[in-house]
């Protein structure tokens, strides 16, 4: 069997001034990492193909396409929020994309600077920047900052010196003022888009990007329903990776293949074709998201034999569950509507927060899960804290339930292994 | 004969039963191959099922074990054997601590367990154990004999251990510092019990249940509550494991 491999492009990383003897390595284990998490797999639908394809292309082919992009003038913005007004990008022809920040390798790097007990995600994408190991970062014309958290604000700060950063302030609450202080937030950030693309941005620009968004969000919400159908046929992996390369793909053709998928899974829904047992325990997986290649809880849980059939976490739900009202046409009707949309993702940064316990509940009924795996990332102290109420729900609802806080290391998983397997037993008994 | 295996971080653990009573059991040290230990103190028993449980089941299940069960739910079986009665169990091995809810039929309903540092967990104890220049048993003995208690604030296994030599240094006799040391744990365990809830009886399994001053300290501390302790509080877990697999 040929091994599967993320794909080099030496070159280009040089012309990107990358630390490339250090960033192959990384992709050596990276592809590995792959094979045995994700091509080990039964079963698997036809249609991931294009998405494994998308991994061993991650440093390559479409890193091209973000450098063919800057060659013609069209802004390539690098984020780490599903805050950041998409549309408003691509309505400036331009490209956003999720940077790096979900692995353990760059996190040495950031702790030579940050403080050790800060979220590894916010260590994480820092030290891929400073150790210039991710092309995304190197390709980007400025990074989309906002102030959803303590440890993300103060570190674009610090990072600023290295790329430039833009602030998008978003409130804490959801009173009257604070939504028209984001509506001029997300003025201002079109202004900011606009100055970097060098043209100003049409209503029919805006009518089109909100289009191709809408249709991208419900490509997504149409997998996520598949994934609840008894028994699923797809696996949780699976459906975190193609989640998780929503960031970075080109919007029309990721939403092209995941329909693409979905008329697979139909097919093999029909057929009855499934990826777990019959009787695989059905877990849902709520809280923080979980960055490429941040597989850790997927793994754990799906070889222990049960599936995962939900994700309610930014890189997850909380990314496509909302659209934007395409029945407006003016510029700011549109904002308004963009606004709208934007301000019902249910953030734990917002207090209160309480459609986010609602939602959780609503899509454990959803999906058909057996019981709710809660992640937080360590240090994160809004999701921390919050899970006391998700706790009192699930209690309340008498959901089974299990609290998680992890990081990117590999040191607790053997305690997690034990965990999650007695949760499982749990829910059996 | 139904055999459990209990491969944990320190020691594995073996119980025989023969269909009504324990017939068996045995403890040693884990080595390097914890599987091999295993094999060799299950040879001379014919044994219908062996289950594993502990941090090595896999391991096991992979070398020769039927199947594989997490403590949790092996340590939830052993105990609902000797206190049907007990809705709570706290277990302190070498490498963790967990609190264990049971409903009235003795099944797991919820647990909580330590994170992947080492307080709170008998391996804290035996690096303070040496830091204070005690054997193990010395040391749960001589934080007994004391009354005198200062206090421990950090839960760190690394910070506690800095905390105890500046201890040293300031002339604190070494048993005060001992019982200190227990007393940490036991608070930490307490809070654990008060995140999970807790019954009138509460039994205490693993290794650390061998500690006369931990069992006082969480005796005394609890008040009201009673706390039980197996013959043998090492082998629930292998036990428990031994009894699922003579009711499968």
């Amino acid at each position: 069997m040929s091994h599967f491999e993320i794909k080099a492009y030496p070159e280009m990383w040089q012309s990107l001034d990358m630390d490339v003897e250090r960033f192959d390595k990384a992709r050596l284990m990276l592809g590995e990492a792959y094979e045995k998490t994700y091509l080990s797999q039964k079963n698997r639908p036809k249609s991931m193909a294009y998405f494994d394809n998308m991994i061993a292309e991650l440093h390559g082919a479409r890193i091209k396409e973000l450098l063919e992009a800057k060659a013609e003038g069209r802004p390539v913005i690098g984020t780490f929020c599903v805050y950041i007004p998409e549309e408003i990008v691509l309505a400036a022809g331009g490209i956003c994309v999720g940077l790096c920040g979900g692995s353990q390798g760059s996190v040495p790097d950031a702790e030579k600077i940050l403080p050790r007990n800060i979220c590894p995600m916010v260590k994480s994408a820092f030290g891929f920047k400073a150790g210039r190991i991710c092309p995304y970062f190197q390709a980007v014309d400025f990074v989309y900052g906002e102030t959803t958290c303590d440890a993300k604000k103060k570190t674009w700060e610090i990072l600023d010196k290295m790329v430039p950063t833009y602030v998008m302030e978003i409130p804490q609450c959801k009173n009257p003022r604070d939504i028209v202080l984001w509506n001029e937030e997300v003025k201002d950030f079109k202004a900011k888009v606009e100055e970097v693309a060098g043209k100003s941005i049409s209503e029919s620009d805006l009518a089109a990007a909100i289009k191709i968004m809408n249709n991208k969000r419900q490509a997504l919400q149409r997998l996520n329903g598949l994934r609840h159908h008894m028994p699923s046929p797809i696996s949780g992996k699976d459906g975190l990776l193609i989640e998780q390369i929503a960031f970075y793909d080109e919007p029309v053709r990721f939403s092209q293949k995941v329909n693409e998928l979905c008329d697979e899974l139909v097919d093999r829904i029909n057929q009855e074709v499934a990826v777990p047992a019959q009787n695989a325990t059905r877990i849902m997986v709520a809280g923080t998201p979980m960055a490429l290649p941040n597989w850790k809880i997927h793994n754990l849980v799906e070889g222990a034999g049960a599936v995962i059939v939900n994700e309610e976490s930014c890189i997850g739900t909380r990314y496509f569950k909302d659209l934007i009202d395409e029945s407006v046409s003016t510029m700011d009707e549109m904002l308004a509507a963009l606004t709208d949309r934007y301000k019902e993702i249910d953030c734990s940064c917002f207090t209160p927060n309480d459609e986010r316990i609602s939602q959780v509940i609503k899509e454990y009924r959803d999906s058909g899960a057996q019981g709710i795996i809660n992640y937080s990332l360590q240090f994160c102290h809004t999701y921390n804290i919050e899970e006391i109420r998700i706790r009192e729900a699930c209690e309340k609802e008498g959901i089974p339930y299990i609290f998680i806080e992890s990081d990117y290391s590999l040191e607790d998983m053997g305690q997690l292994q034990t965990r999650i397997e007695a949760f499982l037993e749990q829910i059996g008994d | 004969m139904y055999i459990g295996v209990d491969l944990g971080s320190r020691t594995v653990k073996m119980a025989v039963w023969d269909g009504e009573r324990l017939v068996d059991h045995q403890i040693a040290e884990s080595g390097f191959e914890p599987h091999r230990q295993a094999e060799k103190m299950l040879a001379g028993f014919k044994a219908k099922t062996v289950v594993a449980t502990g941090y090595g089941r896999h391991l096991a299940a992979d070398y020769f074990a039927d199947q594989a069960i997490t403590e949790i739910k092996a340590h939830a079986r052993g105990i609902f054997h000797y206190f049907q009665d007990c809705t709570t169990i706290v277990d302190v091995g070498g490498q963790d601590s967990k609190v264990i809810a049971l409903n009235a039929k003795g099944k797991v309903s919820n647990f909580q367990m330590n994170d992947k540092c080492a307080a709170g967990t008998g391996r804290f104890l035996e690096i303070m154990a040496t830091s204070l220049a005690y054997t193990l048993d010395e040391f749960g003995r001589a934080a007994l004999a004391t009354e005198q208690e200062v206090q421990i604030n950090s839960m760190c296994t690394v910070f506690a251990e800095s905390e105890v030599i500046s201890m040293k240094n300031r002339g604190i006799p070494r048993a005060h510092i001992a019982r200190a040391v227990h007393g940490s744990v036991v608070s930490r365990l307490i809070a654990m019990l008060s995140r999970v809830g807790y019954g009138e009886t509460i039994a205490f399994s693993g290794g650390v249940a061998n500690n006369p001053c931990m069992v006082e300290m969480l005796r005394s501390r609890l008040g009201e509550v009673i706390v039980v302790v197996p013959e043998v509080p090492d082998i629930i877990g292998a036990l428990g494991a031994a009894l699922y697999g003579a009711e499968k």
